[in-house]
């Protein structure tokens, strides 16, 4: 559906409207399946290997089970009114059509039978109430649907009650790995995360590998020694990043971003081996065991060497997870300093350092940029920054400001509370749901062609580890190149001039033919 | 015994069963719903970092249906003239059980019959909402219209008694005000008036095990009465607190 826009530069222009609501199309991403997980990564998180004989039963106890253990998933099994107000919220409606993708459609797979068996309306009158028995096929939606579920709460922000689908995703994906269908992608990487210590199974050696080229990189470029530490016990402050900031784009970028700022703020800070991953895929099947687990690993890496912060590196769910559950399935951290939030946002302490002066940017490194900003859906609704309500906002906004010139916002129904899910998250980021992710992307997307039609916008700043990689692959369905998406860091790195550091005469803004130095 | 008599006892014992119910019933959901811990702080961000944030947010919910306006109009509107007209309603309704009128029964009495539009303009605009919208007719289930059915009978039985064939009211505050005196009298005969009292009946019945408990359940929702100060203050949940040992 597309829209007149009357202020478009150079007159009037049609351009689509990223909250157009499609016409129902029942079942088209019925077919659509994540691969299920080998037995082997069912059994390493403590699951069934395979589907178990009497999972029905099971299945039905466990529903039971966490109604008393969960407050969030009783009550709003219980007060959906059917009021229609989330049907038009998600992304991956917007993008597919499929009613079964209207949050209060995705939640009744699962109320339909909660009230079969837990309710009285159910269990007498279940024509009445949409009640159904669980079969065979109801479990095969299950599967298709609460994988095509973000989990990012944008419902959430417009219930009347609050009812969060993904509390209800994250029970639903509970109860399938309790009767050993998990999903091939999640698990696989919580395996190894809790064995290797991080997503992709980068061992201790390739990851110093990594970092000592990174830092050869950094020398080439500043001429500074700025380093990436590994394993440093007695360090100051211990990152905790996405390991996709070990290897791919742009997310490497912004990993050079924070070494730059740590290395003006002269911060000793080290990057631990053990724990090498901010990412917490448990939080996706809903597992406090498993998300519990991967915690503790961060604690006991900050234990072991010795350090008095913990400080995050970008990224989306994670720092959910380090924000809102961290104290409550590690802590209490009270060996750490308690002076600092604990733990504390990359960003948090960017943005202190640039309001104490402290960094000196060249904007106009970034003016091949014109850029708008991201909200990713796990920091915007999950998660705080600068210790205010919405500093998750304005933190990361007045970072790329402070270092850029030329930066737009998207129409205000797509950013902040209401920002839309790159399409990727929530376990979803692999290449079987590449339709789904493509679809769901769509209403970002199209929000971005906006400010591209309006600002001539050309890049696109994430602070999240998967909206970088989701983006990197769907853009160029969207008519932009795959470089389109940056790291918030990475502009950081490419406008901070380091005290010292050598500038050359093609990046100079001013080059006078000499490598100049500067002091500042 | 005439059949006036017989009408009377019958609705005393409904309402006797219909009160119990009522009150029972939502004291056990409730208490559920208290009883469930909620392991993990999620309120929705951004999130008020005090209590007394919490209870204004909690506030604009009941008040204003904050989230709700944000969404869609059109429901809002619809549901907001059909919550305000009930709420006025039902209080205007507490003089059949009151003996002497409070001061602020007298204030609202003349409201109670544009009350009554608004209650009956929003319900129709939503079961019409119901009917027309593609979306939300996928997600509505038979006991969603019937819940909407219900209560524009409810209102349309009580209007008529209004409008179309008065009944006398005298006698029907002194029906209710003997039920809170362990007394039957008479009921008048009144077949709009039965029928507005039997639905009632019903509603209350129904209300602890159906959709209607949405009301309270707001109060316990995690994501909107849940402070963020998660960084700041340790949350452990009974059940979590043993994995630790």
């Amino acid at each position: 559906m597309a829209s007149l826009d009357m202020n478009a530069e150079g007159g009037p222009k049609f351009v689509g409207d990223p909250l157009a609501i499609p016409k129902i199309k029942c079942d088209s991403m019925e077919d659509l399946e994540s691969y299920m997980a080998h037995p082997k990564h069912n059994t390493d998180l403590g699951f069934p290997g395979e589907l178990i004989d009497n999972w029905k039963e099971v299945a039905i106890a466990k529903i039971g089970e966490l109604a008393e253990n969960n407050r969030a998933f009783q009550v709003y099994l219980d007060t959906c009114v059917k009021c229609g107000a989330c049907t038009d919220k998600c992304h991956y409606f917007l993008g597919t059509g499929d009613p079964k993708n209207m949050p209060v459609a995705r939640q009744d797979l699962l109320r339909s039978v909660y009230r079969r068996y837990y309710t009285f309306a159910g269990k007498n009158f279940p024509w009445l109430v949409g009640a159904r028995d669980l079969t065979r096929e109801v479990l095969d939606e299950w599967y298709n649907y609460y994988h095509q579920c973000s989990q990012c709460r944008r419902c959430s922000v417009f219930c009347p009650y609050g009812i969060d689908t993904a509390e209800i995703s994250m029970a639903a994906r509970e109860i399938m790995n309790t009767i050993g269908m998990g999903q091939k992608y999640c698990n696989e990487i919580i395996a190894k995360a809790k064995t290797v210590g991080n997503n992709l199974g980068l061992n201790p050696k390739a990851l110093r590998a990594t970092l000592e080229d990174l830092e050869e990189d950094l020398e080439e470029e500043t001429g500074l020694s700025v380093r990436i530490p590994l394993d440093e016990k007695g360090a100051d402050i211990l990152l905790i990043t996405p390991s996709a900031d070990f290897f791919a784009e742009p997310h490497i970028d912004g990993l050079l971003g924070y070494a730059k700022v740590f290395h003006e703020a002269g911060v000793s800070w080290t990057v631990s081996s053990y724990a090498s991953e901010a990412a917490n895929f448990g939080m996706f099947i809903g597992s406090y065991e498993n998300m519990r687990t991967l915690c503790l690993r961060i604690r006991q890496a900050a234990e072991d060497l010795g350090v008095k912060r913990i400080v995050f590196g970008e990224c989306g769910h994670a720092w959910r997870v380090a924000y809102s559950f961290m104290n409550t399935l590690a802590g209490p951290f009270d060996f750490l300093d308690q002076d600092y939030p604990i733990p504390q946002h990359i960003m948090e302490f960017t943005h202190d350092m640039i309001l104490k002066g402290e960094l000196n940017f060249d904007k106009s490194k970034n003016d091949h940029f014109r850029l708008t900003y991201h909200d990713s859906c796990n920091v915007a609704r999950g998660a705080g920054m600068g210790g205010y309500e919405g500093g998750q906002f304005d933190l990361p906004r007045e970072v790329i400001k402070a270092c850029c010139n030329n930066y737009f916002e998207m129409d205000r129904d797509t950013t902040h509370e209401s920002t839309f899910c790159c399409g990727g998250g929530g376990g979803l980021l692999t290449d079987e749901l590449m339709d789904l992710r493509i679809k769901g992307a769509s209403p970002r997307m199209t929000a971005m062609q906006q400010v591209t039609e309006d600002h001539g916008v050309t890049h696109l700043v994430a602070i999240c580890a998967i909206c970088k990689t989701q983006f990197s692959k769907v853009m160029p369905e969207y008519g932009y190149e795959r470089e389109s998406i940056l790291s918030v860091h990475q502009l950081v790195a490419n406008a901070l001039i380091l005290t010292g550091q050598t500038i050359d005469e093609d990046t100079a803004p001013e080059g006078d033919g000499v490598a100049t130095e500067v002091n500042s | 015994m005439g059949g006036s008599d017989v009408s009377a006892t019958l609705f005393a014992l409904l309402y006797y069963v219909a009160t119990l119910l009522l009150v029972v019933g939502v004291a056990m959901k409730l208490r559920r719903y208290a009883k469930a811990p909620a392991p993990l702080k999620i309120p929705t961000m951004p999130a008020p970092r005090t209590m007394k944030g919490v209870y204004f947010r909690l506030l604009r919910e009941t008040v204003l249906f904050e989230s709700l306006f944000k969404s869609n109009k059109w429901i809002w509107l619809f549901g907001y003239l059909f919550h305000l007209g009930m709420l006025v309603v039902v209080l205007r309704h507490f003089r059949y059980v009151t003996y002497d009128i409070w001061w602020w029964l007298e204030l609202i009495q003349p409201f109670g019959i544009y009350a009554s539009y608004l209650m009956i303009i929003g319900l129709i605009g939503l079961l019409v909402r119901r009917f027309t919208v593609e979306r939300v007719r996928y997600i509505s289930s038979p006991s969603d219209y019937l819940m909407l059915v219900l209560l524009i009978a409810i209102a349309g039985t009580g209007m008529a008694m209004t409008f179309v064939q008065p009944v006398d009211i005298i006698a029907v505050k002194g029906f209710f005000l003997g039920l809170l005196r362990f007394q039957i009298n008479p009921l008048p005969n009144s077949p709009m008036l039965l029928v507005h009292l039997a639905l009632v009946a019903g509603l209350m019945i129904i209300f602890p095990i159906s959709k209607l408990m949405h009301g309270p359940g707001l109060f316990f929702s995690p994501t909107r009465n849940q402070i963020d100060n998660s960084r700041e203050k340790r949350h452990l949940a009974p059940w979590a607190k043993k994995l630790e040992e």
